[in-house]
């Protein structure tokens, strides 16, 4: 079991790098959010693998309060930029 | 047979994250970019609470897995419809080869007025005759 989770585990850490690229690079702000968005979906499954791992159950409860906030996250910079933020940033 | 179908699962949805970050990376525009995002990290979420549940098989674990996987599928296409009309809004450019943009004979970006398809027949005709150019 353990290559495959630490297989999974390199694989997910080169998708955060990647939209790490994103948020770094991104023309516009919306991109960045989403950029943020999907960080946020890969580390919650990441939490699962490592709970996986470690045989912590309670480790899930982590990964519900991460996809929460990543939701409330997301509405709260759409209603800035609806409001009007910086345009170009 | 239960380690391998864990194992497959693991892998799939790891996978599936990184296709959608390669995704995020590559692709030329933010609407194609959220289609990236939105469904292939959704997936490969739900694959992995999936062998999460497989691997602990209790039934508080199962349900908060489900629970996981249920809010993610309920709030990932909310969020991103809220991101794209706020995108679209804030005057974000669509690809430059985009074949198709519907709204925009319709939507008055200064005014922030949506008209319906009627009360704007010329621009909507105006769309149709620089499609047919192409």
């Amino acid at each position: 079991m353990t290559p495959i989770i630490l297989l999974s585990l390199v694989l997910m850490s080169l998708a955060l790098c990647l939209a790490f690229v994103r948020l770094f690079r991104g023309p516009s702000l919306p991109d960045r959010v989403v950029a943020l968005e999907l960080f946020s979906s890969i580390l919650v499954g990441m939490i699962g693998v490592v709970a996986i791992a470690t045989d912590v159950a309670s480790l899930l409860d982590v990964a519900i309060v991460m996809a929460l906030m990543a939701f409330m996250t997301s509405i709260g910079f759409a209603r800035f930029l609806e409001r009007g933020g910086r345009r170009d940033e | 047979m239960n380690e391998i179908v864990k194992e497959g699962l693991i892998l799939v949805g790891a996978l599936f994250m990184l296709l959608a970050a390669l995704g995020v990376v590559r692709l030329p525009d933010l609407l194609t970019r959220m289609h990236a995002t939105t469904k292939a990290a959704t997936f490969g979420v739900t694959l992995i609470m999936l062998a999460v549940a497989l691997h602990f098989a209790q039934v508080a674990v199962v349900a908060r897995a489900f629970g996981v996987i249920l809010f993610i599928m309920m709030t990932a296409p909310v969020a991103a419809h809220v991101i794209g009309r706020a995108g679209y809004f804030v005057g974000t450019r669509l690809w430059e080869r985009t074949l198709k943009d519907e709204l925009r004979p319709h939507y008055d970006p200064l005014t922030h007025e949506l008209k319906s398809g009627r009360e704007c027949e010329r621009n909507a005709r105006y769309g149709a005759e620089e499609d047919a150019e192409r």
